[in-house]
């Protein structure tokens, strides 16, 4: 699809490729191939989505001394499934003088969003459907357009509580994005390029937490704070602190509306992990190199990045039913006054590191 | 220095935090230590025996009952639960009349479990049941009627 | 934090109205408040009280003296035991009997395990307000032990309706004092870790050191009590300025602390969990063995007069004033509610504070609404 820095095959090209030419369908062939490959992600969307639904409240509801839902299917694995029939079948309430442009654009964009950063993460050696060589910056971008319908949503929503809910969690997200923005960079300035797969092939012989010690450590941190702010789970969902605010920006929304909203963040925490995983602990390698003997790589390189995704994601989780909510001032005060001002230090560090050839 | 400081020490007590609920969380994913739901209608819910469920009354093999009808526990109940309706009746051995209870009704709906019918009865007629599967549709069904159709006073219970 | 002041010269904004509804997750009942803000500032709160006045008082105009108490477990039913107390205690005081030393040492021993389960609701719903889930689970799983103690022995679990004038209704089950020795070290082993949890957590420190000051002449002046007042350097613990049933025979201290902060009420409560649970193990293997139930008529009329008795209950002072004129009905009964003079503490330490900063005040003022509006 576009030029790639590496000899490995993309998947993805071979069948628009094997469309257009193979079968000489020429054009509606390439046509054809951009509609399969964006179901298959429309798939992996839904399925993503309820499995991380169902595993966000079964591991709740093992840190809070219950079992989750289990009566539902086997160990409770249609559970998700049949919220969503739920939610389906919902009255679409709003309110009365709603604005009807931003109200029901709000949860399309970010649904947008998600799936169009999901594109550019590489899930394994050949499988990443749009393999740009922004890659990290395109999705770094696409996270913020994520924030106008948090805006759309409270605005539009006419609802005192509900646009408290969004000028907060826009506050917020424009100011994580910088110290996210700051931490990707200091890996940049290690790697050198860009590209997701070139970030990924250059993790081979040690993952990048390694190789860059301190400030990749540093850089780790503070691209995990800044992850869990971007995405508005505790103890950063001020916006939607049931204590203090009903929902926030979502609570006007009922049925469908509010089953995209719910989707979406837990996909945009599937992004922001599968973005650490990438840039920190080495894509979908295997660890040491264990099975990079064997047939079928791509499928290895799937089970490896779904395995070490899922770790972090169950440490997002750990951090949401620990620790209390920050207050808004105390949260812009972390990011103004301590975030920030480590973030440009470490990438100074990082810089002279990489210069003297300091790193491993 | 102490922002430093300020920044090692919170993260501290973060991690701290975490171990906490991360001792609770492990044990549990492997040998389901510290769960505690009960999961109820396959295991049966605990009641203990004093538990005030709702009034009954007692009653032997031969349907027959202690209740004499005389009232104290209509007087010593605070909000009118109970509702006896009695008539008089002429005993054949003493020749006298006496009274005689027709019917002891019991609105569950109004009773705020307070003990002071039960304390209040001479002849231990009435009792505490367990049974809390009190949940209906209708609300006629919340008005009991404690003594069953063809029950009669036991013999030898006087007061 | 330094408190947050608008230099409302510069800038030109819009005070604007939010009613904190009757329903709302974090008003610990039916209350509602409405906010005067100016951004996310407070600048004044109006609560509006009466939805769910269910008229107690007058209701205890017609019924007689035994058949008040079950009407003062709904009152504050967090504390219902300790409520029922205060009236059988009154009656007794106005009828001049002596009740049988078993009574007044199961009364205790009951007391102080409802403050225990009444503080541990409070510190799992504190948990939820600011955001820490799963403190809620935790306090409930301890909550659980107590509810079965009260379950083998009262019957009931919430609402008691244990004491009567004169003694008590049922006499100890047999597994009672077995269960409170299994209960105490177990929650002696599981409050250090409630402490590193929630109360060392840097994030917690932050939202309640120094936030909601109540000065100690501002807490006699609005005439709050309980852990309010202790928080802010009073002392007012009823329990030690007049003891009633066998609080004498135990020897515990009253905790104070001079901050008058959020932080300081916090540990207040969780201080005198630990303390509860000292009177209780000093009471427990001394229990004496005479009867539970002192000769009273089956009819009770108390003689004319006004008759006072004081309790501390979980959330203060609660005072119960029946006037008699000789029959048998009371002429009148007056609760004074501790949460009622509590609630009006807000009105003055809300004011200047973001939104999340009253919810966290509201939080460690500990109301129960019912308890207020009766």
């Amino acid at each position: 699809m576009s030029t790639m820095i590496l000899t490995q095959t993309n998947y993805f090209a071979d069948l628009i490729h094997y469309l257009s030419d193979g079968l000489g369908w020429g054009f509606g062939g390439q046509i054809l191939g951009y509609i399969i490959i964006a179901l298959i992600y429309m798939t992996f969307f839904a399925v993503a989505g309820l499995l991380l639904v169902y595993l966000e409240r079964r591991v709740a509801g093992f840190f809070q001394l219950r079992l989750g839902p289990n009566r539902v299917g086997p160990w409770g694995l249609l559970q998700t499934i049949a919220d969503a029939l739920k939610l389906l079948t919902k009255e679409l309430t709003g309110t009365e003088r709603k604005e009807n442009l931003l109200y029901h654009t709000a949860y399309f964009i970010v649904i947008i969003a998600s799936l169009l950063a999901l594109s550019a993460i590489p899930f394994s050696g050949g499988i990443v459907a749009f393999d740009i060589n922004i890659g990290v910056f395109f999705i770094s971008a696409i996270s913020s357009v994520g924030v106008l319908s948090i805006l759309f949503g409270g605005w539009g929503s006419n609802n005192k509580y509900s646009l408290l809910g969004g000028m907060r969690s826009g506050l917020q997200m424009i100011s994580y994005e910088l110290s996210s923005g700051l931490a990707i960079l200091t890996i940049i300035l290690m790697a050198g390029t860009l590209s997701m797969t070139g970030i990924v092939e250059q993790q081979r012989d040690m993952i990048f937490l390694l190789k860059g010690h301190i400030p990749a450590l540093i850089a780790f941190v503070i691209f995990v704070i800044a992850g869990t702010a971007e995405s508005n789970r505790t103890p950063f969902d001020l916006p939607e602190g049931e204590a203090e605010l009903g929902a926030g920006y979502h609570s006007e929304y009922s049925g469908m509306g509010f089953a995209w909203f719910f989707l979406a963040e837990f996909i945009n925490m599937f992004i922001i992990s599968a973005v650490a995983v990438t840039l920190f602990f080495g894509g979908w390698l295997a660890p040491f190199g264990i099975t990079d003997g064997l047939g079928a790589q791509w499928a290895w390189g799937l089970l490896w990045f779904f395995i070490k995704v899922f770790l972090m994601i169950f440490l997002f989780m750990w951090f949401r039913w620990t620790f209390p909510r920050l207050r808004i001032d105390q949260l812009l005060t972390l990011e103004w006054k301590y975030l920030l001002p480590i973030g440009l230090l470490n990438i100074v560090l990082m810089a002279i590191l990489v210069y003297f050839k300091l790193v491993f | 220095m102490s922002y430093i400081g300020n920044i090692l020490g919170g993260i501290k007590t973060l991690l701290t935090g975490m171990k906490v609920t991360g001792g609770y969380f492990f044990p549990s994913i492997i040998g389901r230590k510290y769960i505690i739901t009960r999961q109820y209608p396959d295991e049966p819910a605990i009641v203990m025996d004093r538990f005030k469920g709702e009034v009954v009354m007692w009653h032997n093999d031969n349907n027959e009952h202690r209740c004499t009808g005389c009232q104290a526990c209509e007087i010593a109940c605070p909000n009118g639960t109970i509702e006896i309706i009695w008539d008089r009746v002429l005993n054949e051995e003493t020749g006298k009349k006496v009274k005689q209870i027709d019917k002891h009704i019991y609105h569950l709906g109004m009773c705020t479990m307070c003990n002071l019918c039960i304390q209040a009865c001479p002849t231990n007629a009435i009792m505490w049941s367990t049974n809390f599967h009190n949940s209906t549709y209708d609300r006629s069904k919340l008005t009991k009627v404690l003594n069953r159709p063809g029950s009669k006073l036991m013999a030898g219970v006087e007061e | 934090m330094e408190q947050v002041t608008l230099n409302t010269a510069d800038l030109k904004s819009q005070e604007y109205f939010l009613n904190m509804g009757p329903q709302h997750p974090a008003t610990h009942g039916v209350l509602r408040l409405i906010l005067t803000m100016d951004g996310e500032v407070v600048k004044n709160i109006e609560p509006d009280l009466g939805y769910i006045h269910r008229s107690i008082e007058k209701q205890c105009e017609y019924e007689g003296y035994k058949q008040i108490i079950h009407l003062t477990d709904r009152m504050d039913y967090l504390s219902a035991h300790i409520n029922n107390e205060a009236v059988a205690l009154a009656i007794e005081q106005a009828l001049e009997i002596e009740v049988p030393e078993r009574v007044k040492y199961i009364r205790t021993i009951m007391g102080e395990l409802t403050r225990i389960a009444s503080h541990l609701l409070w510190w799992g719903v504190m948990g939820m307000d600011v955001g820490a889930l799963t403190t809620f689970m935790y306090a409930f799983r301890d909550r659980e032990m107590i509810n079965d103690i009260m379950e083998e022995t009262c019957g009931a679990r919430l609402t008691m309706s244990y004491s009567t004038p004169g003694g008590v209704m049922f006499d100890l089950h047999p597994n009672f004092h077995k269960r409170v020795k299994e209960f105490i070290p177990h929650l002696r082993s599981v409050i250090p870790k409630y402490h590193e949890l929630l109360s060392g957590n840097v994030i917690f420190q932050k939202r309640m050191k120094g936030v909601g000051k109540l000065s100690y002449e501002d807490a006699i002046s609005h005439g709050t009590s309980g852990p309010v007042a202790r928080g802010s350097g009073v002392h007012s613990d009823r329990r030690i300025i007049q003891p009633y049933s066998a609080l004498d025979k135990a020897d515990f201290k009253e905790i104070i602390y001079n901050e008058g902060d959020n932080l300081a009420r916090y540990m207040v409560r969780m201080d005198e969990m630990l303390e509860s649970l000292n009177i209780i193990e000093q009471l427990i293997d001394n229990i004496p063995d005479d009867g539970i139930q002192a000769k009273t008529k089956a009819l009770i009329k108390l003689p004319k007069g006004e008759f006072l008795q004081r309790v501390e209950t979980a959330r203060g002072d609660l005072g119960v004033y029946i006037v008699s004129d000789g029959k048998k009905n009371p002429y009148r009964v007056k609760f004074r509610s501790p949460g009622f003079s509590n609630l009006n503490a807000l009105i003055q330490i809300g004011k200047n504070h973001l939104i999340a900063d009253v919810v966290a005040i509201m939080s460690t003022l500990d109301f129960v609404v019912p308890d207020i509006d009766r």
